[in-house]
């Protein structure tokens, strides 16, 4: 790339505060036309859920029905920390296709979402299995060969474009992005001269996935969640989604929510299923309640990293379509590492 | 704990990049050396450091021998000050709460710009890399210490692809880019420590660490250094240093 493609171009003309020239921002606007709902829509498509005060308890089988396919998804969690696996493993299960995924940062989810091939487009800000394990070879294969899509932004830049879902407004601005390459391959950002101090803004739109899949600590049989430790981008994700999984390594009565309002992160009015799935993470973590598996997550690693596209076969065919239910999947991980991960979840506090 | 006296080369960039921070800074750290070098800069001089992680944590306390995967582990909660959302504590470094970003890198350029999302042309790359997670946005946001590997592979003359911006093309072209906060402050390797001319903004060499020389700094940089008229010397690492950061990581998960 040319050095002076690298950054726009400082001196182009700034037209209705838009610093890209007149074509840019008329086919920058169709792209976000594309991308973001009408204000009208997004009312709509809100006011015509069931919003009731109602028990959404259902099975991980059930719970797959919401999500349609071609469906944008938004996935909670980070890296290795609370991710939905039940319920990526249920959609698998499920067949699914054309998924469209979201997720602040992406970890071996992604290359499982790859490597069934549901989905064929993911937007993060980083995609590997961890930084332990170098580069996923499974991201890519996909990418490298076309085959699937990693949309890059900024960590920031995903977070405020859940932050604009969530708030029922198109776009955020930011001050990240601007001048590098990554902002480059994203013609849905937009710079905007401020109109108050006449700054370079990058304006991000918003995200509103068709369906969020969040796994939380606790929460009751209407959906009020409750989430310990870090709670990342999920209250944004589940504010700004149409339709929202949860998963949940308890269902608690109403009572015991009510007991400690403060820790309530969702509302249940925000919920559309709620699927009691212990060990929900596995092989990843639930803070406070099981680390990452590591030993699982280790061996997982070598094979996939090791064959792509045989090794992902050989891992869907024991851990995913093998077992009969989650439980069975939990088996072939192992007790004994359950209980490793579950002990040095719990002992967090400890020192 | 380990107990040999050769100190691997991310031992080095551990202790050498750790002693950047001043007591009192709040540092945003990465995962990997930069989370252990402010860890051990927290314990061994600085116990006014405040540690952020991009997970959404305001001062850490790493626990010995628990170093966490990522910094969006529940370990890096353990004895935090206070747990809070990914984009918010994102957001202090854009309103300016953060002293120092603290980060590794792949490969990186004269003018301090990082990347890790592409290894050749991004339309058909020849490795697609992980990207860049909050590497942009702290390196956008507030001033940046780099600890990275010194190869001529990873520090070119134009990296590929800018992931995280420093000084973009030099002179005055970050201001222009809209980044008027922060940049490039320092590079820590195995070999060298750097800064950033303060006109062209090109990396120039201010220490060499013991035993190297500049031909050697060079053999090693594929594109011409720039050598401080004051050049000095880095002290070696000392037992206080090596015990601690052994203590720290144990397993050598960050410093095999």
């Amino acid at each position: 790339m040319p050095p002076d493609a690298m950054s726009p171009d400082p001196d182009g003309p700034v037209v209705s505060g838009f610093s890209r020239t007149g074509d840019d921002v008329v086919s920058g606007f169709s792209r976000t036309e594309r991308l973001v709902p009408s204000y009208s829509q997004l009312r709509q498509s809100l006011a015509r859920r069931d919003r009731s005060l109602r028990s959404k308890v259902m099975s991980i089988e059930d719970a797959t029905s919401l999500v349609r396919d071609g469906d944008t998804v938004g996935i909670g969690g980070s890296t290795m920390s609370r991710t939905p696996m039940g319920m990526i493993w249920a959609l698998i299960r499920a067949r699914k296709s054309r998924l469209s995924c979201i997720r602040s940062i992406v970890s071996s989810d992604g290359d499982l979402l790859f490597g069934s091939r549901i989905c064929d487009r993911i937007t993060t800000s980083w995609f590997s299995q961890g930084i332990l394990w170098g580069v996923s070879k499974v991201m890519r294969h996909h990418v490298e060969t076309g085959a699937a899509a990693y949309d890059e932004w900024s960590h920031m830049a995903i977070g405020m474009r859940f932050r604009a879902g969530a708030m029922g407004l198109p776009f955020m601005p930011i001050r990240s992005m601007l001048g590098s390459d990554v902002l480059q391959q994203r013609p849905e950002a937009i710079e905007m001269i401020c109109p108050y101090t006449r700054e370079k803004l990058l304006l991000v739109p918003a995200i509103n996935p068709d369906v969020a899949l969040i796994h939380v600590q606790r929460c009751d049989e209407f959906g009020n969640a409750q989430i310990d430790g870090l709670p990342f981008m999920d209250i944004d994700l589940a504010m700004a989604a149409n339709r929202v999984i949860l998963t949940t390594e308890r269902i608690v009565s109403n009572d015991q929510i009510r007991r400690a309002p403060d820790h309530t992160k969702i509302p249940f009015f925000a919920v559309d299923a709620v699927v009691e799935l212990p060990f929900g993470c596995a092989p990843h973590e639930c803070s406070g309640v099981y680390e990452p598996m590591m030993q699982h997550m280790e061996s997982y690693v070598a094979l996939v990293n090791g064959d792509p596209v045989d090794g992902m076969r050989q891992y869907l065919d024991q851990f995913v379509f093998g077992p009969s239910s989650w439980t069975g999947f939990l088996e072939r991980i192992g007790v004994d590492e359950l209980v490793r991960a579950s002990r040095a979840g719990r002992s967090l506090d400890d020192a | 704990m380990h107990s040999e006296a050769r100190v691997t080369a991310s031992e080095l960039l551990a202790i050498l990049s750790a002693r950047q921070l001043r007591d009192g800074q709040v540092v945003f750290a990465g995962v990997g050396i930069p989370l252990l070098a402010a860890t051990l800069a927290q314990r061994l001089r600085c116990p006014g450091l405040t540690i952020l992680f991009e997970g959404g944590v305001i001062g850490a306390f790493i626990e010995p021998g628990r170093l966490p995967p990522s910094t969006n582990d529940q370990r890096c909660t353990a004895r935090a000050n206070m747990v809070l959302g990914s984009a918010e504590v994102l957001l202090l470094l854009q309103r300016g709460y953060v002293d120092v970003g603290f980060m590794g890198g792949a490969q990186i350029d004269q003018y301090g710009n990082l990347n890790s999302s592409f290894i050749g042309d991004p339309a058909r790359p020849k490795t697609r890399l992980p990207g860049t997670g909050g590497g942009n946005d702290i390196s956008s946001l507030t001033s940046m210490i780099v600890a990275m590997k010194h190869e001529k592979r990873r520090f070119v003359e134009n990296v590929d692809f800018i992931t995280s911006p420093g000084w973009i093309r030099g002179r005055s072209s970050r201001c222009e880019s809209g980044l008027g906060m922060g940049g490039m402050f320092r590079v820590v390797t195995e070999l060298a420590v750097f800064d950033f001319d303060e006109e062209t903004r090109r990396m120039r060499a201010i220490a060499l660490n013991p035993g190297v020389s500049c031909e050697q700094v060079q053999a090693n940089t594929g594109f011409p250094l720039v050598f401080a008229s004051d050049l000095g010397e880095t002290e070696a690492p000392s037992a206080d240093e090596l015990a601690m950061l052994r203590h720290l990581d144990p397993d050598r998960k960050y410093t095999a």
